[in-house]
């Protein structure tokens, strides 16, 4: 019964993944992508890695798939035009060939992988008790492997200066995105007055549990840039000109205590990111309060797009 | 008393599966965006409610069974929203009487 349900979502992911690729429309495969990293979410429960569902839910299906259909709307007005020069067969030969490739270089590497495959869960599993934290994912990402999540967090505020530099000479410092003009008494206004309260407290809530169950800043941070922007969109508030003094902070704090407790690691324990003993726990729940804000509002500013209004007057 | 909580769970979530099947045959066969709207909105909100009234006795506790409860109406909440913006989307691209 079990292998049933299991052999129906691995052939309807397959399928949906080949249909996302053969689309002809931008927009419909764009969705069949949203779509296939909600199938992907549900895989990785069935897996039991919940806190990789989490974050696929989150950035995978929601975050990324909502950066695609505002590019997919981008695209439409050049779309015909786009699609009128069809490169030519050699090209299309050769893009077949490299992407097959590609394809069975990956399947060669997995297939070949030993069994059973290298694993440092014992030592996560040993050790886990010495951070204090109980969800051993937590663990991993901000004391084992905390650079990693250190240079994700710097990762993103790149990709946000990469968006910003976007902006035409006219809008630098302005407003992010068009102004969104929503009917004031429609469901949209309505739902953006309804759901943020609820939005806010899953997200902290998110956050909060992260530390001892799957959950965590991260997919925390996703909710509450939802939210914002579901009031941006409705027009309730407009998003903040990109010049603020308190926007940049923002955007910068977190990482910038991440950095903070990481130098303050080789003076007090003898290494960068390394915290001193016993303190493990409570310098993690730092890291992790400090980065959530700049993390919601990185993303949620990601999503909103290159400035392009100069402050009317 | 299991048998009768058993008894109930597959009534219900049984019942919600028909639902979400009468919803999607909806959505395949019906002529136009509103109706399929009115299909899947109606057959799948009612699908949601039946499957998680089924599950609530297996929950375990009482926080548990406010979860499946807010997730229903949050689907509600959600899915009455989007039909709305969907229906509203298609009306303002059809030529105006």
């Amino acid at each position: 019964m079990i292998g049933i349900v299991d052999t129906g979502l691995a052939l309807l992911i397959l399928g949906l993944a080949v249909w996302a690729i053969v689309a002809r429309d931008t927009f419909a495969a764009v969705v069949g992508f949203v779509a296939y990293g909600l199938l992907l979410t549900l895989i990785w429960v069935r897996l039991h890695a919940v806190d990789v569902a989490l974050t696929e839910g989150a950035i995978g299906g929601g975050l990324a798939g909502a950066l695609l259909i505002g590019a997919a709307a981008r695209l439409r007005s050049t779309e015909a035009a786009a699609r009128s020069e069809r490169p030519g067969v050699p090209l299309r030969i050769l893009a077949a060939v490299l992407a097959a490739g590609v394809t069975a270089a990956l399947a060669v590497c997995v297939l070949t992988l030993p069994v059973p495959a290298p694993t440092l869960a014992h030592e996560t599993a040993a050790h886990v008790a010495a951070t204090g934290v109980g969800n051993p994912i937590t663990a991993v990402l901000l004391a084992f492997r905390a650079m990693d999540t250190l240079l994700e967090a710097i990762v993103l505020l790149f990709a946000l200066v990469g968006v910003w530099s976007l902006a035409p000479d006219r809008a630098w410092g302005g407003r992010p995105g068009p102004r969104q003009r929503a009917d004031p008494n429609g469901t949209l206004a309505y739902v953006a007055r309804v759901l943020p309260p609820i939005g806010i407290i899953v997200g902290a809530y998110i956050f909060w549990v992260g530390a001892d169950y799957p959950g965590g800043k991260f997919q925390g941070a996703t909710i509450l840039a939802a939210m914002w922007l579901l009031v941006m969109m409705a027009g309730l508030a407009d998003a903040p000109p990109i010049r603020k003094t308190w926007l940049r902070l923002g955007l910068v704090a977190g990482p910038l205590v991440f950095i903070a407790i990481g130098f303050a690691g080789v003076a007090t324990a003898g290494a960068f990111l390394a915290y001193p003993e016993g303190y493990a726990k409570p310098l993690i729940l730092v890291i992790e309060f400090a980065l959530m804000p700049s993390l919601a509002l990185t993303l949620g500013l990601l999503l909103v797009g290159a400035p392009q209004r100069q402050e009317e007057r | 008393m299991s048998a009768v909580a058993n008894l109930w769970t597959i009534l219900t979530v049984s019942a919600g599966v028909f639902f979400y099947f009468a919803g999607t045959v909806g959505l395949l066969r019906f002529p136009d965006t509103y109706t399929r709207l009115h299909a899947l909105t109606k057959a799948d909100n009612l699908g949601v409610g039946l499957v998680v009234l089924g599950l609530l006795p297996r929950s375990g506790s009482v926080l548990g069974g406010l979860k499946l409860l807010s997730i229903w109406l949050l689907v509600l909440l959600s899915a009455s929203t989007v039909s709305q913006l969907i229906a509203r989307a298609a009306r303002r691209r059809e030529p105006r009487a």
